[in-house]
């Protein structure tokens, strides 16, 4: 996936990721960004969250996880991380989580470090 | 036998530690050992283990389990063979001690060895009490086939395999007492039915009086087991194999196996040929030393001391910490002065607690009794001088750890004494907890304590579950396990997190199954976000309970159901199974596992131009690609040109078949075109778990249909057997039989009919091998085939209805459902990948 980039000194880097469109209400879509992977997904009210996309225990594929309000489940083993955090509640190691949202021509917004 | 290290009891040169030799590798002797480890006692001794049984050791009191089939025998071992290992134990398995030289301090064993002592414990345990009956052998001296004792697992697994063959309808079990009725209720499991035979007048009569037997009578007779009481079994009949006993003064009943369970006697052979003091058993101090050998222990159900001979583990537990106290030098001082007895057990499905006497034996006694048989409740309690000395309930376990703990110690008693019997209007059963002492064991199998519990709760690990992992209580026999939820919610103080699995369908919404079904019907709840939004508590979403309801919801609505996609775990949405790499494995459907050089050919094109790295026969007989990226599978699909297998859903996997009558020459029905049918009927409808089915041909099962979730077996003149609740996975168990019909037809309305109601009945996640004895074949059978609540055209309206929504996912690979449905999530760095062959 194709980046475009802001420059922001104060706050780490803006990548404009595409469409919202492109994830499916509910669901998550991983992206490679800056020589990062980051899995965003699009939750049930419309809002955004973007997080690190390989589980910390055994590699697997956050952005094809099941998602709530508060946390996606790895389909691997079923390890839980807080949306909001990357904090695991079920005892994995943390995920890394990013700033994200939509512009106002529902872009996605994601920012790095 | 196996010995597991070449070393025998020889010192190894610069050892200068004692040599410490266990005689039995049992609950008794493994116990010991490990109470000697935990003093430090490696340090001083090297220890050598000889078992008479080939195995490591196992927990005797889950062999029932095992019967039953709950539990499989792996599962029940307590130490596994890296235990000794790692604990640098040299252990003799299947290897019996013969003699003593108690001068030499030498161990003679049948294996031809001599193994010199500094200490020595015996622990040989107690065998099955075979009774003089004629024709319990043959001249050769062996047990009559189709007879049994009831005490080791090669006893349990020689019987599940006997009942378990064709044409075994019967067993008689001698003994009513507690291992009795354990192997009755466990053969039950095996369709076997099963009439037990005892000689006392009542049942359990060591453990309880008449009145009480009584209403264990009614209990275990509304199980179906019929029930012989002062019964006297004279002869075993059948010449080569049981085909029946004879008794006194009753007629003769038919049978295809005998379980002997007419109780114990102790192992006391290579002490009593060692010149050893025995009596009824190998006689022990109040060290566990056997008196004027300075040198030589007993302990377990082989020993008597003061007299009392123990045949449960609580006392032995006790003997063990005593021994290892001065084996070890750790507490010269210990000494073991008696256990008194309190058993609290679940005896075929009805809770037992016993203790002290069973009735008064002074004018002086008072005796409180209750007694309600219609519900199998009954509870007597005998108190002197304001002290409880015995006790027996039956059926309600609630005020059990109470009275053991005022047994034990002797409490002061309420004035009232109906009090001691039931909880009146006070804070109901959290007071009998509130009232044991810390030091107090809740879990006998594992020794833990209620300090030991409540700590943990108070440490903050506030569920039931959470518990139990942490201090292992309730998870040996799991007789304990009320108390120890009881003992949570007491140290939580009402802060207890329920296990919501427990009871609700899904963790998410708090209903149980059939409450949750009426609410999504009667709220037209179409969509598990509509879900959610009316019924979890706030609307919130659930990621855990998604999956369940995504199931549920298209069982219920079929074409109506309104199909969110994030509801679906990523198997579902992208139609095949996620593997470690993140790669997807594709099975196409193969109908009863018959398949064609077209399909071949265009399988293992589609595996050269896509670098399929495995290729791999199912035991489904299908055909599975390994390693196909998210990306790929679509064009996947379309050059199979082949429908989905469901090889990767809760739902209807496959239908497993054998030649059948066509090309076999043994073959009685066409077992491919039956399962072929079945499998076209039946294809892709979710389930609460997966539904593996099977049909076989003739009764040598070539299709294994006997540990089916649905089996079919063709047997002579035409007839079809259907057998439901089978599995040969993580668990093991043989099917029941639901019916025997007479066509084809009827067994396809009949699996169908089976697939709905376990559909609509189960638990998520919950497979028929659990689903079937949990409602019972008997109302399987009245529901299913006699139609005996009136179910039958619904339950097939409903199938028939999912029948009809039927649709090949693999028709998305041309109209993608959701935006980048097929996009890669992989993880661009290395990872673990599968190893290529």
């Amino acid at each position: 996936m194709r980046t475009e980039l802001f420059s922001d000194p104060q706050a780490g880097r803006l990548h404009v990721l595409g469409p919202v469109d492109q994830i499916p209400v509910g669901e998550g879509r991983a992206y490679g960004v800056a020589g990062e992977q980051v899995a965003v997904f699009r939750l049930r009210d419309g809002s955004l969250r973007a997080m690190s996309a390989v589980c910390p225990h055994k590699g697997g594929p956050i952005a094809d996880g099941t998602i709530d309000r508060t946390v996606v489940v790895c389909p691997l083993h079923q390890h839980a991380f807080e949306l909001e955090t990357g904090c695991s509640t079920t005892g994995a190691g943390p995920l890394r989580s990013y700033p994200v949202f939509a512009d106002e021509s529902q872009n996605i917004i994601v920012r790095l470090p | 036998m196996t010995a597991l290290a070449s070393r025998s009891g020889r010192s190894t040169p610069g050892d200068t530690r004692r040599r410490l030799v266990v005689i039995g590798n049992g609950m008794a002797g493994a116990r010991a050992v490990e109470e000697i480890l935990a003093r430090g006692g490696a340090v001083q001794h090297r220890i050598t283990m000889f078992g008479d049984e080939p195995y490591g050791n196992y927990n005797r009191i889950m062999l029932s389990h095992v019967l039953s089939g709950e539990e499989d025998a792996g599962g029940i071992f307590l130490n596994s063979l890296d235990w000794y290992r790692e604990n640098d134990i040299t252990l003799h398995a299947g290897v019996r001690v013969d003699k003593i030289d108690r001068f030499a301090k030498l161990v003679f064993s049948d294996d031809g060895r001599a193994t010199p002592y500094d200490v020595l414990i015996i622990a040989t345990g107690s065998r099955s009490f075979m009774p003089p009956v004629e024709g319990l052998y043959t001249p050769g001296g062996r047990l009559l086939p189709g007879v049994f004792a009831f005490r080791t697992i090669d006893d349990t697994r020689g019987m599940v395999s006997y009942a378990q063959q064709d044409h075994r309808r019967r067993a008689v079990v001698i003994g009513g007492g507690l291992l009795g009725l354990e192997a009755a209720r466990g053969l039950q499991s095996h369709g076997v039915d099963v009439d037990v035979v005892h000689s006392g007048g009542h049942l359990m009569n060591a453990q309880m009086g008449p009145d009480g037997g009584a209403v264990l009578r009614r209990s275990v007779e509304a199980l179906g087991i019929r029930v012989h009481t002062s019964s006297r079994t004279t002869a075993i009949l059948g010449g080569d194999r049981v085909r029946g006993v004879q008794l006194r003064d009753a007629p003769d009943i038919e049978c295809d196996m005998v379980v002997v369970a007419a109780g114990i006697r102790p192992n006391v052979e290579v002490a009593v040929t060692s010149g050893l003091p025995v009596e009824r058993a190998i006689v022990v101090d109040d060290h566990m030393r056997v008196p004027d050998e300075d040198e030589i222990y007993a302990v377990g159900e082989c020993v008597q001391h003061r007299g009392e001979v123990y045949g449960l583990v609580a006392p032995l537990w006790e003997q063990a910490a005593v021994l290892a106290d001065h084996v070890t030098g750790a507490n010269p001082k210990a000494t073991y002065l008696g256990s008194r007895t309190a058993t609290k057990l679940k005896v075929a499905g009805v809770d037992v607690a016993s203790m002290g006497l069973q009735a008064p034996e002074r004018d002086t006694d008072e005796h409180v009794v209750f007694s309600e048989p219609s519900r199998g409740v009954f509870k007597s309690i005998v108190i002197r001088d304001s002290k409880i000395v015995g006790a027996t309930l039956l059926g309600d376990s609630r005020k059990v750890a109470y009275l053991t703990q005022a047994f034990d110690r002797g409490l002061p008693l309420p004035e009232e004494r109906v009090s001691l019997l039931f909880d009146l209007g006070g804070p109901g059963e959290e007071a009998g907890v509130a009232e044991l002492d810390g030091d107090a064991q809740v879990c006998n199998c594992n020794g833990v304590s209620k300090q030991a519990i409540t700590d943990t709760v108070r440490g903050g690990c506030t569920t039931l579950s959470g518990v139990m992992d942490a201090t292992r209580a309730g998870k040996g026999c799991g007789s304990c396990k009320l108390l120890v939820r009881q003992v949570v919610e007491w140290a939580a103080d009402g802060a207890v997190e329920e296990d919501p699995a427990a009871a609700y369908y899904v963790p998410g919404v708090p209903l149980e199954k059939a409450a949750l079904m009426t609410a999504i019907r009667e709220q037209g709840l179409r969509s598990v976000s509509a879900v959610f939004a009316a019924l979890a508590p706030g609307g919130a979403e659930d990621a855990k309970s998604k999956m369940g309801l995504a199931s549920l919801l298209k069982m219920m609505w079929a074409g109506e159901y309104i199909d969110e996609r994030d509801a679906r775990f990523v198997n579902d949405r992208v139609h095949a199974n996620i593997q470690r790499d993140g790669t997807f494995s594709v099975v196409p459907q193969m109908k009863g596992g018959v398949t064609s050089p077209e399909q071949l050919r265009r399988i293992a094109d589609v595996a050269d131009k896509y670098n399929i790295p495995m290729v791999k026969l199912t035991g489904g007989q299908r055909i599975d690609l390994l390693g196909v990226p998210k990306e790929d599978l679509p064009r996947v699909w379309a050059d199979l040109d082949m429908p989905s297998g469901y090889a990767y859903g809760k739902s209807f996997r496959t239908v497993k078949t054998c030649v059948g009558q066509e090309f076999c020459r043994f073959g009685t029905g066409d077992s491919t075109k039956l399962g072929i049918e079945i499998e076209s009927r039946f294809q892709g409808i979710e389930s609460p778990a997966k539904l593996k089915l099977a049909v076989s041909g003739c009764p040598r099962n070539c299709a294994e249909s006997l540990v089916k979730d649905v089996g079919v077996v063709a047997v002579d003149g035409g007839r079809w057997e259907i057998y439901v609740g089978g599995a040969a996975g993580a668990h093991i168990r043989k099917g029941d039989l639901l019916a025997t019909v007479d066509d084809p037809e009827t067994v396809k309305l009949l699996a169908g009919r089976f697939m709905q109601y376990y559909r609509e009945r189960a638990n998520w996640l919950e497979r028929t091998y659990s689903f079937v004895p949990r409602v019972g074949i008997e109302h399987l059978r009245a529901v299913i085939v006699d139609d005996a609540e009136g179910l039958a055209a619904q339950l097939d309206a409903a199938m028939q209805e999912s029948v009809d929504a039927y649709v090949d996912p693999w028709a998305e690979r041309n109209d993608p459902f959701t935006p980048g449905q097929f996009r890669t999530s992989l993880p661009l760095e290395v990872l673990p990948q599968v190893p290529v062959r």
